[in-house]
């Protein structure tokens, strides 16, 4: 015997994209969390041991701080893009999340500068790997979170539907990021 | 000429089966399962693959307890080290995870009420990415590599193929928890969901925050690995650092629904509601616990009864928080759950016993045994640590979260395929696979506690893991055919799921229901019904 249950109302409105970039945005900070971690472990070992961290090498600092206020300020044009977004303003969301490409090509050309100044030797020391590694992984989210911009703004500038959910998901990604940075520069250019 | 002639006959079947359509056919019902969005392919993949990984890891074990036992000499030192890692990693990360994970994406849309799974295609490369890893794991540690192998580029194959897994993992976890979170039908609350659900949800929210944690420590393993090994080490680091992730607690997190799944079936087999479910969702939550150990990257909190009061009980504490905990959640859902089978006078109709619920029991029971053992462990009097009785432990968690699995894909199985199985088959396979868990995990357990490597031990583990591989052979022949009896619910089961038709349609559901209780099929069910 089969019974049927009567129809119900219509499902109430989703957010799957919002709660699946919370949970992605969860997944990164235990990423980063638990390799700060391992960091502060090692660093210790290190220093128990009588070695210097981060040996020899000098940090331009300028560089570290100017990347961590970039990311800050890409969180306001990611925010004002959600803003017009629900407004249905394509100009300002179009505008809003060009500058969020910008502000994260900058932070990933300020990281190469870092680099390229910093000259770490990764097989030399205990220092190299652990600091190509740990910025390496936070330069790889930056990255992620820029393809998640593009694809944000193809489907909200060209898509047939309007969409705002991906632009506050995008947002969201974007807090994330420059929370996970924060604790990055704290740990890394700042304490060492 | 036979052999022209056969060349000729099997030509023309050839070209028949050409003009028919039948290869046509065939290649385009391959290209629909490995390119479809369906939740309840993407799971039964990760559930089959999860099948022949219990065989395989099963054999791998059963060949290392006989080179234990015989002495064969087959194997040198390294041959044998490689059996060992692909025993324990493979029981892990290809046996139960994918299974209970497999399970959990081909059920848990259907009980919400959802018409997909969320981010289809992220689970469908979840699995992907799984089994690439899988497989480079496997080539990586057979060719030189894992953990303490000789080739150091086969290490680094290693180290990025755990990664992989960890990826596809993550993957396939977000899209469980955010259709759980976001998908569900009107009416279904978050109290409403069924127990499945919850054991799914709690165990996608505890990968997504564990597994991370795994894929940085093999970030830093491989940049550390592949230039200087100077900060972990190198097969020292490896051997200290990564199997922490892959021993109890942790793996409890693996073998989460399949508390689900004894939760659910019970209230089924006694055609009764479950009158405390709150409770259940506490206990499957409470082993969630067990992923915060996973975070902190502690192998053990140890417990030295032989140190001074206060610090055996600072001790104490932190060990019942990350250990003692998951234990009282398995614990709490089992006796819970058996209050259904409380008779209560109201004259219910008469329990009947099912096969999935037998391998639901059987796994619940397991696995509350391996807890147990996973609390001595951690008890420095014991002298359990680096013995038999850890490699005991694991398998009993995992191999029972294996068994439990089975059980679902037996009660669910009318809703993939449309046929239940025949119970007369399946049911002494629950018997076979727990009498299999049991002399898989338990010997190693009392080696650990005897301090003892009698050949008798490896053995009865050698009988253990031959009965589980043969467990999973007969589970492929038995579960396939079956009987279909026309309706929705031939089970007569409680859940929404059990609406829809046999087998489900590729959507799900061609109306959604209205949903007034946790049991909306009860709800419909005339009184005294379906005895």
């Amino acid at each position: 015997m089969t019974l049927a249950l009567p129809s119900g109302p219509a499902p109430a409105p989703r957010r799957q994209l919002l709660v699946g970039s919370a949970l992605a945005g969860l997944a990164g900070t235990t990423l980063i969390g638990g390799m700060l971690a391992v960091w502060l472990l090692e660093r210790q070992h290190a220093v128990d041991a009588g070695e210097r961290f981060p040996m020899k090498y000098i940090i331009p600092e300028v560089a570290t701080n100017v990347m961590l206020i970039t990311l800050f300020g890409l969180c306001f044009f990611a925010q004002w893009a959600v803003y017009a977004a629900r407004r249905q303003d394509r100009g300002h969301t179009g505008l809003a999340l060009s500058v969020v490409i910008i502000l994260g090509l900058a932070f990933v050309n300020a990281q190469a500068f870092v680099y390229s100044q910093m000259e770490v030797e990764i097989a030399e020391g205990i220092y190299g790997g652990l600091f190509y590694a740990l910025t390496g992984t936070m330069m790889a989210i930056v990255i992620a979170g820029l393809i998640f911009t593009a694809v944000a703004a193809f489907r909200t500038l060209g898509g047939r539907d309007w969409q705002s959910e991906i632009v506050s998901a995008n947002a969201l990604y974007w807090y994330f990021a420059a929370v996970a940075y924060a604790a990055v520069w704290f740990v890394v250019y700042v304490t060492k | 000429m036979t052999t022209l002639e056969q060349s000729g006959t099997g030509a023309g079947a050839g070209s028949k089966l050409l003009s028919d359509g039948r290869i046509g056919t065939a290649v385009g019902a391959a290209a629909d399962w490995v390119t479809s969005t369906d939740h309840k392919k993407i799971g039964r993949l990760f559930t089959g693959f999860g099948i022949l990984g219990m065989i395989a890891v099963s054999l791998i074990a059963a060949l290392r307890s006989l080179e234990s036992v015989a002495d064969l000499g087959a194997f040198n030192a390294q041959q044998l080290d490689q059996l060992a890692q692909l025993h324990h990693f493979g029981l892990a990360l290809m046996v139960a995870l994918p299974l209970t994970l497999g399970l959990s994406i081909a059920v848990a849309p259907l009980q919400v009420g959802a018409r997909a799974i969320a981010f289809a295609r992220l689970a469908l490369m979840g699995f992907y990415t799984w089994l690439a890893g899988a497989v480079l794991t496997i080539v990586a540690i057979v060719n030189g590599g894992g953990i303490s192998g000789a080739d150091s580029d086969m290490v680094d194959l290693f180290l990025a193929a755990m990664a992989l897994m960890m990826f596809g993992v993550i993957a396939s976890a977000i899209s469980v928890a955010t259709t759980i979170l976001t998908s569900r039908a009107p009416g279904v609350t978050m109290r409403r969901v069924p127990f499945l659900t919850w054991t799914a949800l709690v165990q996608s929210l505890a990968l997504i925050i564990t597994a991370p944690v795994v894929v940085g420590l093999i970030i830093y393993l491989f940049v550390d690995h592949r230039n200087s090994a100077l900060a972990f080490g190198a097969a020292d680091g490896l051997a200290d650092w990564l199997p922490r992730f892959f021993t109890a607690p942790v793996v409890y997190i693996f073998a989460i629904p399949a508390l689900g799944v004894f939760a659910e079936l019970l209230p089924v087999s006694m055609s009764r509601r479950h009158p405390m479910r709150q409770l259940v969702f506490t206990g499957a939550a409470l082993v969630g616990v067990a992923s915060f150990a996973g975070v902190t990257m502690q192998k053990a909190f140890p417990v030295d009864f032989s140190e001074s009061g206060q610090d055996v009980l600072k001790s104490l504490v932190v060990m019942a928080f990350f250990v003692g905990l998951p234990l009282l959640g398995i614990a709490i859902t089992l006796l819970t759950s058996l209050l259904v089978a409380k008779p209560d006078g109201s004259g219910a109709p008469k329990p009947r016993i099912l096969s999935p619920l037998l391998f639901g029991l059987l796994s619940i029971l397991l696995l509350l045994l391996g807890a147990v053992v996973g609390v001595l462990t951690q008890i420095v009097d014991f002298e359990l640590s680096g013995t038999a009785a850890v490699e005991g432990t694991v398998a009993l968690v995992c191999l029972a979260a294996a068994l439990g699995t089975l059980g679902g894909l037996v009660f669910w199985a009318p809703k993939f395929s449309g046929n239940k199985p025949d119970e007369k088959k399946v049911l002494p396979l629950a018997l076979l696979g727990a009498l299999g868990v049991v002399l898989a995990g338990v010997p190693g357990v009392i080696a650990g506690l005897a301090d003892s490597d009698n050949s008798l031990f490896s053995t009865l583990t050698l009988i253990g893991y031959a009965l589980m591989a043969l467990t999973g052979l007969a589970f492929v022949g038995a579960t396939r055919g079956g009987t279909s009896d026309g309706t929705n619910n031939p089970w007569c089961a409680h859940t929404l799921e059990w609406s829809t038709a046999c087998p489900a349609p590729a959507d799900n559901y061609e109306a959604l229901a209205t949903v007034r209780s946790a049991e909306p099929e009860l709800d419909q069910l005339p009184e005294g019904s379906p005895s």
